[in-house]
């Protein structure tokens, strides 16, 4: 439920979710029975349409709303993309999938109040992630290989390489990759 | 293209003849799915929107269901192109304004699309017409795995597929039903609907997505959360929350006619006169007189035979499908004109109501 109270008390200590300002609009949305609180001044209120209850996504705001304005960037860039937590606050959007890796301690909080649950519970690409065991396997055994070539230990590099063989019997890439 | 070849060939959700229900107009369903370590568009440079851009088409085009597909760039198509698409509801306004390093791959039926590289690299849809969520989830579910055999998707055990934005994380699935509700509206309890709908987790929105009116009285109803059910229990509470919304609207209708038939029948057939006879009609008033019509039909004063003409007009109406049949460019006015027109020779034929044959309303 989306409840928009545009009470204008002088007194209200309460500061715009998004920018700071007074906020004067309060916005309570239930749910999974658990409440939600969103502050908004009168200029982010009408930019966000909030005067328009089928117009309006409360997901987004609750979602820039959870992400604390006053609290100080950790200076965490993902590895992967170069993405930043300044970055997210910006765009609401993150980098890449690499990211919720490296901003976990951003999302976890967020995800209580934007959801039903905080894990996953449907479908698994098992086709995909068969290709990924197989294929972090051929790279460890590729490893083991250089390796046992390496310290001269010819036995064992002769079984790696039948290990090799195998999986890579298994392993047919699809020719879309 | 080919967009003429588009509007041309039969399509589930202009000449789909099964399964038209008097409230559902139709049942569509959207699954968000990235790459594995790739950058999400938004993020991604140009020539790394590219190369995702040609994985993702040639995974998606390989798909059994995309036999004879339209493949098409959003770089290659006009305004009027797009316009008409998102009118099909085949492509999203974001797709339809994004940069460079964009497409929609469309099946030749129009029931499945994918757009490539709109928020999350892609966004995979199914259009069923009527109350068909089960139907939907079924055959989108084994389209994804089709598109899976060729591509590896950013999946975490915990937080199931990584979307761009966190709202979308765990099964990305978006399932939507599009609703004509007159009666609430007219009786003026939509707000307490949407209110009720909300609290159950749902979102209610206006015909063509965020922001959009209500116009026609049509409205998409939709999951808001996708983490932590899986999709199976989304599309059942979903379900559940359309089924009482098909009730409050039957129960409305019941009381309009109950409290004062004469003024249901006069908006009907005034609705009918003017379709008939006028020279200027805007796009919502048009929807808001082919809505009164559709309202007509459910309560037995047109044939039920009616009714899949009266959904194609909803989406004809719209001014790029106007446009593309009246070949040119034209100013609002002159759209309003071209309305009136394609209107008016459309209900010359249409039979008149009669509201004698069927006067509670109920079939
Ligand atoms: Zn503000
Ligand atoms: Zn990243």
């Amino acid at each position: 439920m989306v409840r928009a109270d545009f009470s204008h008390t002088m007194a209200n200590p309460l500061k715009c979710d998004l920018c700071s300002k007074p906020a004067t609009v309060h916005l309570t949305q239930i749910v999974n029975n658990k409440v939600h609180k969103v502050d908004l001044c009168e200029s982010c209120a009408q930019a966000k349409g909030v005067t328009d209850p089928s117009g309006f996504s409360l997901a987004d705001l609750l979602l820039k709303a959870s992400i604390n304005p006053e609290q100080p960037a950790t200076g965490v860039r993902c590895e992967h993309c170069g993405f930043t937590q300044n970055d997210f606050k910006k765009h609401g959007r993150f980098g890449c999938p690499v990211c919720y890796e490296t901003f976990r301690g951003l999302v976890e909080p967020m995800l209580e109040n934007m959801h039903h649950g905080t894990t996953h519970a449907g479908k698994v690409p098992h086709r995909a992630l068969e290709r990924k065991t197989l294929y972090d396997r051929l790279t460890k055994l590729e490893l083991d290989l250089t390796e046992a070539i390496k310290s001269e230990r010819y036995e064992d590099a002769a079984r790696t390489r039948d290990e090799i063989n195998q999986v890579k019997q298994a392993f047919q890439p699809k020719p879309a990759r | 293209m080919t967009i003429s070849s588009l509007i041309d060939s039969p399509s589930e959700l202009t000449d789909s003849s099964s399964s038209k229900s008097a409230i559902v107009l139709m049942t569509r369903i959207r699954l968000a799915r990235n790459l594995a370590g790739q950058s999400f568009p938004g993020w991604a440079k140009p020539p790394q929107r590219e190369e995702i851009l040609e994985s993702c088409r040639a995974a998606v085009t390989a798909a059994p269901q995309m036999k004879r597909c339209f493949n098409l760039s959003v770089g290659d198509l006009s305004e009027l192109e797009k316009q008409i698409l998102v009118e099909r509801h085949l492509i999203s306004r974001e797709l339809s304004g994004s940069k460079a390093g964009a497409g929609v791959i469309i099946s030749k039926d129009q029931a499945f699309s994918v757009m490539m590289n709109e928020e999350d690299h892609l966004r995979i849809q199914v259009l069923r017409s009527g109350f068909q969520l089960k139907k939907a989830w079924n055959s989108i579910n084994d389209f994804d795995s089709a598109i899976e055999e060729h591509l590896d998707f950013a999946f975490s055990p915990t937080l199931g597929y990584l979307t761009a934005c966190p709202t979308n994380l765990g099964t990305g699935m978006r399932a939507s039903a599009m609703m004509h509700l007159p009666a609430l509206v007219i009786s003026s309890q939509m707000e307490k609907v949407v209110r009720a709908v909300n609290q159950l987790g749902m979102v209610v929105r206006g015909l063509f997505g965020e922001g959009s009116d209500a116009s026609g009285s049509i409205f998409q109803i939709s999951n808001q959360t996708t983490l932590g059910e899986s999709e199976d229990e989304i599309i059942k509470r979903l379900g559940s929350v359309l089924q009482s919304i098909i009730e409050h609207e039957m129960n409305a209708r019941e009381k309009l006619i109950e409290a004062d038939a004469g003024k249901v029948y006069d908006k009907v057939g005034r609705a009918y006169g003017i379709l008939q006879n006028s020279h200027l009609l805007s796009s919502s008033e048009a929807m808001n007189l082919l809505s009164l019509i559709r309202l007509g039909i459910d309560l037995g004063a047109f044939p039920d035979a009616n009714r899949s003409a009266i959904d194609r007009l909803f989406i004809e109406a719209q001014p790029g499908h106007l446009q593309h049949a009246q070949k040119g460019e034209f100013e609002p006015t002159q759209r309003d004109v071209l309305r009136a027109s394609r209107l008016r020779s459309e209900f010359a034929n249409f039979a008149r109501p009669d509201f004698n044959s069927n006067p509670n309303g109920k079939n």
